[in-house]
């Protein structure tokens, strides 16, 4: 039965219009619709490619549910896919899957080098509480001090709060960590 | 099960209304950035209950939200009022963030995984509206008007059966660009 399983993937494998490797690189070329300088992938929000033939499944799952760049990351997937030559299917996963550890360390990077400061990981402390968020230890992604100040919870997506470096006086916007 | 997703759905939804009516007005503007935020939260959960219950139903999630008769909504009437004094505002939000966690905690733990796993994600996110009722209360604990207000509005969160005059108007305002069109145009 093992035997037949092993030749029945590779007969697939044949006709694939594409790799899944393939599929990965093309997503990865895909900004972020509110911050392009990370992509898709780097933001950690495609959970799985599969290809079949000329069909690619992508799993995706969005990052807060009230995004208004969820259709615009869908449609992006679905057309850079569709110019590989492949079929695309785009299923959105509305479990619990997606949290903010699951930006990449190179998407973490670009966050930090275009002056968002990454989300602290969640394990790191407890974000739950008012008087962690208020108190200092969130580094500023301009002069690295951690002096730094609570503006708002919110700010200008439902991802970001606002934050002021007390030493190098830059507000700047914090990821919030969910 | 649909029952209770719309009842949930619903509150989401109206609530999100209600908090979208400071965008702009708020008494500064880290509030209006605050209310807006959380309005567009939401009406984000309100749009993926809506989703988990069409599937349910039959219908679609814009249908359930836009295209009931206000008397069919389920919500209860502490999200219903229009609240433009600032301190019945944050009563009410510190009332319905306490009650919306009791009831996400239990479903999350939920026998059916997909409600249990939305459940979770949307706790992620409520996490922070908690930090800002949170830190209002904080500020306004001691304060007579505020204080009234928790009183006044505090019985009102389990009432679901009737609606007040407020959510007829509330629909007519939120519908009114649906309605001006034929059925089934997309959007």
């Amino acid at each position: 039965m093992g035997g037949d399983d092993v030749g029945a993937a590779l007969a697939a494998g044949r006709d694939d219009v594409v790799t899944a490797e393939e599929v990965w690189e093309a997503l990865a070329e895909i900004p972020d619709p509110e911050i392009p300088v990370i992509s898709v992938v780097d933001l950690g929000v495609v959970r799985d490619v599969r290809v079949e033939a000329e069909h690619v499944h992508v799993e995706f799952t969005p990052t807060f549910l009230g995004c208004p760049a969820l259709e615009l990351m869908r449609d992006a997937m679905a057309s850079r896919i569709a110019e590989l030559g492949a079929e695309p299917e785009v299923e959105v996963v509305l479990d619990d899957s997606w949290s903010t550890d699951r930006i990449t360390p190179e998407g973490r990077e670009k966050l930090r080098a275009a002056g968002f400061a990454p989300p602290t990981p969640r394990d790191a402390g407890d974000h739950r509480s008012l008087v962690q968020l208020q108190s200092n230890g969130f580094r500023c992604p301009y002069c690295g001090s951690r002096e730094t100040a609570l503006e708002n919870i919110f700010g200008p997506t439902p991802c970001r709060s606002l934050r002021y470096c007390r030493d190098c006086k830059q507000p700047f916007e914090q990821f919030k960590t969910i | 099960m649909s029952e209770l997703l719309l009842e949930i759905a619903d509150d989401e939804l109206i609530i999100g209304w209600r908090d979208s009516e400071w965008t702009g007005i708020a008494p500064f503007l880290e509030e209006d950035v605050a209310f807006s935020s959380i309005a567009q939260n939401e009406v984000g959960h309100a749009r993926a209950l809506y989703e988990l219950a069409a599937r349910d139903l039959g219908t679609t999630a814009d249908e359930l939200a836009f295209d009931r008769e206000p008397s069919e909504y389920r919500c209860s009437e502490l999200v219903e009022l229009r609240l433009p004094e600032w301190e019945r505002t944050i009563a009410r939000h510190v009332l319905y963030e306490q009650a919306d966690a009791e009831r996400l905690e239990q479903l999350k733990a939920s026998d059916d995984p997909e409600l249990a796993g939305l459940a979770a994600k949307i706790d992620r996110e409520e996490v922070y509206h908690r930090l800002h009722a949170e830190m209002w209360h904080e500020r306004l604990k001691d304060e007579p008007r505020y204080v009234e207000a928790l009183e006044e509005l505090r019985p009102l969160i389990g009432k679901r059966n009737g609606h007040t005059p407020e959510l007829t108007s509330l629909w007519e305002e939120m519908t009114s660009v649906r309605r001006s069109q034929p059925a089934g145009t997309t959007w």
